[in-house]
């Protein structure tokens, strides 16, 4: 996948956003994927910034990757990262302090997310820059719609409303999103709600991909039946 | 052999220094683009936040710079220390801002800002951080559930300090639904802090005497 010679940038940013999902095939980062997840705008905020850094992160690396040498390449992505993860954390305190407030520690805890080691171990110190860009970002965007998609099905269930507090990252005044019903399943709001909802994400795009290996060999199957 | 070794570990470390101080560099750079910002970001979140608590009250004073740090008190809830800051009206006390800390909240300490007028009445009360259960301790907050305003026009004399509890523990006030010890932890930490408030009343108000008004 990472070879050079048949590289194409479709066929990265489907492997981030689906094949290769970090949250959902990779099972990385999953620490920040739970513990954030309450809200659409949290999992909007974290993920969007996860993808900052890991693009950033990407870049530095596959820059820099003639001179990392194997002994001491993990101090190096160390540093990059938390460099890279700093600068996050003060552009978010400089311009989204409400949701800075909201997502707390786990901005700074984005150092943490072993999707962003993974991804400069992998794929960054191997490639040239530009194909390591890309493979940030689409990593990152995969990583991002999975913490919204999660995150609106936990404020769905859990509180009723989708998309509320928007405020936090367009700014203005606050905002309720759509509201459904009210109350709601607090369980889905709590620590077993994260696990439940990652479940079913993986369970869902598991049954999607099978589904469509089948429908892919449908042919063969209708004409065994037809007999 | 060893020569080239030591001459690859040479290289090692200059790649490191090189690219460690690179990536200083980088934060260096991003932190003097936001530091103003985000100082600026804090006094207006502070200011924001202690607002409500100076509701139909009127001062000439400015707030931030009142602020006082009570030393570790017995008296006070949690460990003691409190931050008060201070209203005047031309030189005469108005209201004083306590930020304490409940230490006794279900998942952890509670930061409870408390507004209290000159004469020890309570003008309103709002959670400044908190990390009780979502959909049961969290209706402490202000746009959770109206239960946070029940406070506001109350003093030690009404209700008699006696009946500063929860209903469920024979005192005057509400309590939450499906929990009780959130609740519980706000009431005696306003108690306490309204105790505080009475018998140091002279002392917030003197120490460190004004000097604004002379600065100005």
């Amino acid at each position: 996948m990472s070879n050079n010679s048949n590289y194409s940038g479709m066929k990265q940013l489907l492997g981030g956003l689906w094949h290769e999902n970090p949250g959902l095939v990779q099972l990385l980062g999953l620490c920040p994927l739970l513990a954030v997840t309450t809200s659409f705008v949290n999992g909007l905020g974290l993920g969007l910034a996860t993808m900052l850094v890991l693009a950033a992160s990407n870049l530095l690396i596959s820059l820099t990757r003639r001179f990392i040498y194997a002994e001491i390449r993990v101090p190096l992505y160390v540093i990059i990262i938390a460099s890279l993860v700093t600068c996050a954390e003060l552009i978010v305190k400089a311009w989204f302090p409400d949701l800075d407030r909201s997502l707390g520690i786990f901005i700074p805890l984005i150092v943490t997310n072993c999707a962003i080691v993974a991804r400069a171990e992998i794929f960054a110190s191997r490639n040239p820059p530009l194909p390591a860009l890309l493979d940030g970002i689409a990593m990152g965007a995969g990583f991002a719609l999975l913490l919204c998609a999660i995150g609106a099905f936990r404020e769905l269930v859990g509180q009723g409303s989708v998309f509320a507090n928007l405020n936090l990252i367009t700014g203005g005044n606050s905002s309720a999103g759509l509201q459904f019903f009210d109350g709601g399943f607090l369980l889905m709001l709590l620590p077993p709600g994260a696990f439940f909802s990652l479940a079913l994400a993986i369970a869902l795009k598991n049954w999607i991909d099978q589904k469509r290996a089948r429908a892919a060999h449908q042919p063969v199957d209708a004409n065994i039946e037809q007999r | 052999m060893t020569e080239r070794a030591s001459s690859k570990a040479v290289q090692a470390t200059l790649v490191l220094t090189v690219i460690a101080a690179l990536c200083t560099g980088i934060v260096a750079i991003t932190r003097d683009a936001t530091h103003e910002r985000i100082a600026a970001n804090q006094q207006a979140f502070l200011e924001r936040s202690l607002s409500p608590a100076l509701a139909g009250t009127t001062f000439d004073n400015h707030l931030l710079q009142s602020a006082l740090l009570i030393q570790p008190s017995s008296e006070l809830p949690g460990d003691g220390s409190a931050i008060v800051y201070r209203a005047w009206l031309k030189d005469t006390p108005v209201a004083a801002l306590f930020v304490v800390t409940a230490p006794d909240g279900y998942s952890g300490p509670i930061r409870i800002l408390i507004g209290i007028t000159a004469s020890g009445e309570v003008t309103a009360v709002r959670i400044l951080e908190h990390r009780e259960t979502p959909g049961l301790g969290d209706g402490i907050e202000a746009n959770r559930s109206d239960w946070i305003h029940q406070f506001a026009g109350h003093s030690l004399l009404s209700p008699p300090v006696n009946k500063w509890a929860i209903q469920r523990d024979g005192g005057d006030f509400e309590q939450l639904t499906g929990a009780s010890v959130t609740p519980r932890a706000v009431v005696k930490a306003i108690r306490e802090t309204l105790q505080y408030f009475n018998a140091h009343h002279d002392e917030i108000f003197s120490t460190p005497p004004r000097t604004e008004e002379s600065a100005e």
